[in-house]
């Protein structure tokens, strides 16, 4: 039996083809690509003002009318890019100078074991990295007992620069890899080129190797705007401020379900906007 | 460039300072397991172990440790299954939209997680599926797929055709070909593959706190809403440690057999 079906399967290579994508296909289409297509029809959808209840295909913008005439939305929109933008920023700041240490001074034994070292916590529970911030920034942590002897406080746990900073510490590592990755491919003649040429150290840093680390990171700065510009795990956790991602997930909570398909276009939109720009520096082909 | 020696100094320091920065968090949450006082301040106490009987003991931790090990066996194994097939498809054969097909294998963990999580919740409501541990599998299962097909891919890129074909002209089957040639092949790909989507599942909250019902509780969602309480449990700590090495270990094992991807990082 199985014989007969692998030989129809074998002078048939497109039905092959089929069946092995049937699956797949079919579950990413349907489960996903689905509810995304009923996540955004869900923000045109009106909702019983009495039972609160969503009515589907009684089509409105009603949801975008209450976004649009609140301001705090907006607020809270500009809130999430700026610090996604500020992450990427430090990311990057942080990143530049250990990838090059990783890439150009470090031994090869010592760059393989720093390589795992970075790779490792991407791994290590996120939420429990949230967590353990907690205990450092909260008042009586580890932060506040070793900044009181110069008679300072601890940040607490309401601070917005806290999610900054921990959003910064969750993201770094897609940073650093793409970014060394990057290091790497620039060959050392073009160092040597440069310093025959007279030029100095952070000549040729400004001039030869930061223009070819555009791309590389641009490929990083997907990832760390990406995951910041989509959480609400850390805003909630390290600070009093709302991300984009709390007012989705209360409004979904609350079964808004329009106001949150609405307010999901901000994310989406955004994603979209910042992809296009980062394959114009080239991230695609170092990803 | 020779960078002169102030600058190779100031860069190894500076990376040095970074590496505590990385690690200094988890350290500290290490050593927190084992804190006698039951408030969490700095510095610790003395040592104890009651926490851990205490963790151990508890029927909630129990639950929610058996419920985040049946989803993430569960959706690991989905995953894989899918994720092999559309490998197959797509490195053995040509046809046209491939490129947008491989991009819609990606999209799930390109676009933030929260769209993917109210995505999946709407259109669960929406068709009256009940939230609960199946609607949790679904969700894992959606952004795994990618892991799996990562993994697979690249090995089947490496993997030489040459035995394959020697087996088709020996009179072999294709199913034969496929469980006695391209399957052995793939076997460690498909290991490792399947750890690192098991770490990703264990370890998600984002999208599974959309698509978990109320009754159904993973372990990081029980640290989430015990994390939401002002007043927390000194067992959150140990439950932490326990997130902390279910979801490395598995990564550390699957970098032993080499299967590459590892850099990439989950969600």
């Amino acid at each position: 039996m199985i014989r007969r079906i692998t030989g129809w399967f074998n002078r048939h290579p497109r039905a092959t083809l089929g069946a092995l994508l049937a699956g797949p296909l079919g579950w990413i289409s349907v489960v996903y690509l689905g509810s995304l297509l009923i996540l955004l029809m869900h923000a045109f959808w009106s909702k019983d003002s009495f039972t609160g209840k969503v009515e589907p295909f009684n089509w409105t913008l009603d949801a975008f009318v209450q976004i649009l005439s609140n301001p705090v939305y907006f607020t809270i929109a500009a809130r999430t890019i700026g610090i996604a933008l500020l992450v990427t920023i430090s990311a990057a700041a942080i990143a530049l100078p250990v990838a090059y240490y990783m890439a150009r001074i470090a031994s090869p034994r010592k760059r393989a074991l720093l390589l795992v070292a970075v790779t490792m916590p991407l791994w290590a529970s996120y939420l429990v990295k949230i967590y353990a911030w907690r205990t450092i920034l909260q008042t009586n942590g580890l932060l506040g007992w070793a900044i009181s002897p110069f008679g300072l406080e601890g940040p607490g746990l309401t601070e917005i620069a806290n999610s900054w900073l921990v959003l910064t510490y969750l993201w770094l590592p897609y940073m650093i890899l793409p970014v060394y990755a990057g290091l790497e491919r620039i060959p050392n003649s073009l160092l040597e080129a440069s310093a025959d040429l007279g030029g100095r150290g952070w000549i040729t840093f400004r001039r030869v190797i930061f223009p070819q680390l555009i791309p590389a990171l641009a490929a990083g700065s997907i990832f760390t705007f990406s995951l910041s510009i989509g959480d609400y795990i850390v805003p909630d956790l390290v600070s009093d401020a709302k991300f984009i991602g709390n007012v989705i997930y209360d409004n979904s909570a609350l079964g808004s379900f329009p106001v949150a398909a609405a307010f999901s276009f901000v994310p989406i939109v955004v994603m979209i906007g910042y992809l296009l720009f980062a394959r114009r520096l080239g991230a695609f082909e170092s990803l | 460039m020779v960078e002169s020696p102030l600058v190779r100094a100031a860069l190894r320091i500076f990376t040095g300072a970074v590496m505590v920065f990385i690690y200094l968090p988890l350290v500290i949450l290490a050593v927190y397991a084992f804190n006698a006082s039951p408030l969490g301040g700095w510095p610790p106490s003395g040592f104890t172990l009651d926490w851990f009987g205490e963790a151990a003991g508890s029927p909630a931790i129990r639950d929610a440790l058996s419920n985040s090990l049946t989803v993430a066996t569960i959706s690991t194994l989905l995953a894989l299954i899918l994720g092999t097939l559309a490998a197959l498809a797509m490195q053995r054969y040509s046809f046209f939209g491939k490129n947008s097909i491989s991009f819609l294998f990606v999209l799930p963990i390109a676009l933030p997680g929260v769209v993917t999580g109210i995505s999946l919740q709407s259109s669960f409501k929406l068709f009256g599926i009940d939230l609960g541990l199946h609607t949790i599998v679904i969700a894992h299962a959606t952004f795994c797929v990618v892991v799996a097909y990562n993994n697979v891919v690249a090995r089947l890129r490496r993997l030489p055709r040459s035995p394959e074909e020697a087996s088709a002209d020996l009179g072999a089957d294709s199913w034969m070909t496929f469980r006695r040639i391209t399957l052995p092949g793939m076997r460690t790909a498909l290991l490792s593959g399947g750890l690192l989507a098991f770490a990703l599942s264990f370890d998600e909250v984002i999208v599974t706190l959309f698509a978990a019902g109320p009754g159904a509780r993973t372990l990081p969602i029980w640290v989430f809403s015990e994390l939401q309480r002002s007043y927390q449990l000194p067992v959150v700590n140990v439950v932490a440690l326990l997130l902390v090495l279910v979801s490395v270990i598995p990564v550390w094992i699957a970098q032993r057999i080499g299967g590459g991807e590892i850099a990439r990082g989950g969600r």
